[in-house]
This record gives C-alpha cells, structure tokens and sequence, in this order.
C-alpha cells in the first residue's frame, strides 16, 4: 500500500492540505495506545510500526518536494539520492544571480522591501516549477515524466533559496 | 566531524575567487548545481591558442567542501591542456581534501564544472 492508499487520497500532486490532515488524525486514532491496553504484544508491535509508517506518510504528503519525489518514485524515477548535476546553464546562472542578489540584500538601502521582493520572485517561480510538475507528471509519458523530475530539481534549488531567504528575514528583524 | 588540513585551507583562503568575461572568446564557463543539496558552482577558464589553461576562477554557492572542491580543481587545471583538464576525476578530489563519505557529491560537482567547461569552450 503507497503513502496516498493509506490516506486514501488520489495518487496525485494535488492535495488538499485540510483534508490530509483530517485523514491524518483519523488514522492516528486508530492505533492509539488506548486501543491496545488489552491487546497481545503482536498487536502493540504492530500498532506502533502502523504508527511510524503514518507518520512517515504524512510528513512526505504534507511537503511539496517530498511528495512530488515520491510520485516520481512510484514511477520508477528515484530522486532522493541521486548525485548526478544539474547542467541547465540558463537556470543555473539565474541561480547564480538569484543568491548575489540575496548576499547584497543586507546593504540594500531599503533591506525590508529589497527582501520582501526577493521572495515574491523566488515564491513565483516555486509556484510555476510546481505547477509545471503536476501538468507533466499527470501527462506521464516517458518524456514528460523525466522533464517532471528535471521540475522537482529546480524546485529543490528554489526551495532552498526560500529558507535563505527566510533566515535572512529573521536576522534583519532581529536588528 | 574532522575535516582535513587542506579542505579547512581551502574553505579559509579559497584561490581564484571570481568571474572572467563568459563572453570573450578565450574563456570557457562551466555552470553545475547539485539538486540534492542546492549547491552552485561557475568554474572558468582561460585558454591560449595552443590549448592550455593559463587561469581559472570560480565562483561557488554551497557548503565548505563544495567551495574547496572548486578551489583546488582551479589550482590544478592551471598549465594543463583541456584533455589533461578532463582526465582530473572526482576521485582525485576527494582523496587530496580527504573528504568524508557524505561529501563525496561536492567532488563529483567540481569534475563536471571541469567538463561542463570543456564542452563550452568546444561549442565556441
């Protein structure tokens, strides 16, 4: 049984994030230690590997890139380890400019607004890499499965700029 | 975890940090990124006409082995013809700076800005 069998959710990029939760607590109900006072040790073993098997599903359901990785895995694509690089020159100096950008923030005259501009880029470009996703994976043909994947990796690099830039925001308002 | 002498040197006082003009018709540019950790890497290159690399810059968004990986590579590809340049391998980076298991990726990033570099110069 996969992640969104458990959860009884479409084998989809599309989740609803309220709906995950409901099903998550409801299953979390389920194996609640309560249940199992009176159960055979068997049955508490199970119970608790039912548990961490829940909540390794919802923690990779509930994140973008995680739940994107394990569609593509379902489809035979295996993301997590991979060491193979990334050789896009266009979007890789766009990367470049992106994390000048996010250096030269903090000597911005207007450092606030400089980095409220950075994320609303970065934000929008996270936003089209995971829309590209869900298009290409839901196509899946052997092409757009592997140009899904290509989605996820640009995904990732934008995803880490987005935390950056939020320890950015952290620091600036601590001054 | 315990980083070598001359990882920690290179990450300290990193050699040839910078950018060359990627338009000028002798300088070669690599661009590589790890998806996995986020890492990017530019590494150029300046070729004369007898086919040897006179210098080299890079530049580097990543972690202290990524940056050291790319500071030695732009040490080593000096006086080197491109096929000698290309023959340098991840496992020779990683053995110099004695990197630990989890890193080895940031020497495998460091080869492929090499060759990423190469076949920029032989699309000019």
């Amino acid at each position: 049984m996969n992640y969104f069998e458990l959860f009884a959710l479409p084998t989809t990029f599309e989740v609803n994030a309220s709906e995950l939760k409901a099903k998550y607590l409801e299953l979390q109900r389920t194996i609640h230690p309560d249940n199992f006072a009176n159960a055979s040790e068997r049955e508490r073993l199970m119970a608790v590997h039912k548990a961490a098997q829940i909540n390794d599903a919802f923690d990779t359901l509930k994140s973008h890139d995680k739940r994107a990785e394990y569609l593509l895995s379902l489809a035979g694509i295996e993301l997590a380890h991979e060491t193979k690089t990334l050789r896009d020159p266009m979007f890789l100096m766009q990367q470049m400019e992106l994390r000048e950008l996010l250096e030269d923030i903090p000597q911005a005259s207007d450092p606030e607004q400089a980095l409220s501009d950075f994320q609303q880029q970065v934000e929008q470009a996270i936003t089209q890499f995971k829309l590209n996703f869900s298009r290409q994976f839901a196509e899946n043909s052997a092409d757009t499965l592997q140009q899904a994947a290509d989605d996820v990796r640009k995904l990732k690099f934008m995803l880490k700029l987005s935390k950056e830039a939020e320890a950015l925001e952290e620091q600036i308002y601590t001054y | 975890m315990a980083y070598s002498e001359k990882l920690l040197d290179h990450y300290e006082n990193p050699r040839n940090v910078g950018s060359f003009d990627k338009n000028d018709p002798q300088i070669a540019t690599g661009m590589v990124g790890a998806p996995a950790c986020g890492d990017v890497m530019k590494l150029q290159l300046k070729i004369n006409d007898a086919g040897v690399i006179e210098d080299a810059k890079f530049k580097t968004y990543g972690c202290g082995s990524a940056i050291a990986s790319s500071s030695l590579v732009t040490e080593w590809v000096k006086g080197k013809t491109l096929d000698q340049a290309g023959e340098i391998s991840n496992r020779d980076i990683a053995d110099e700076l004695a990197l630990p298991p989890v890193k080895i990726h940031c020497s495998i990033l460091a080869e492929d800005a090499i060759k990423a570099a190469i076949d920029d110069y032989k699309a000019k």
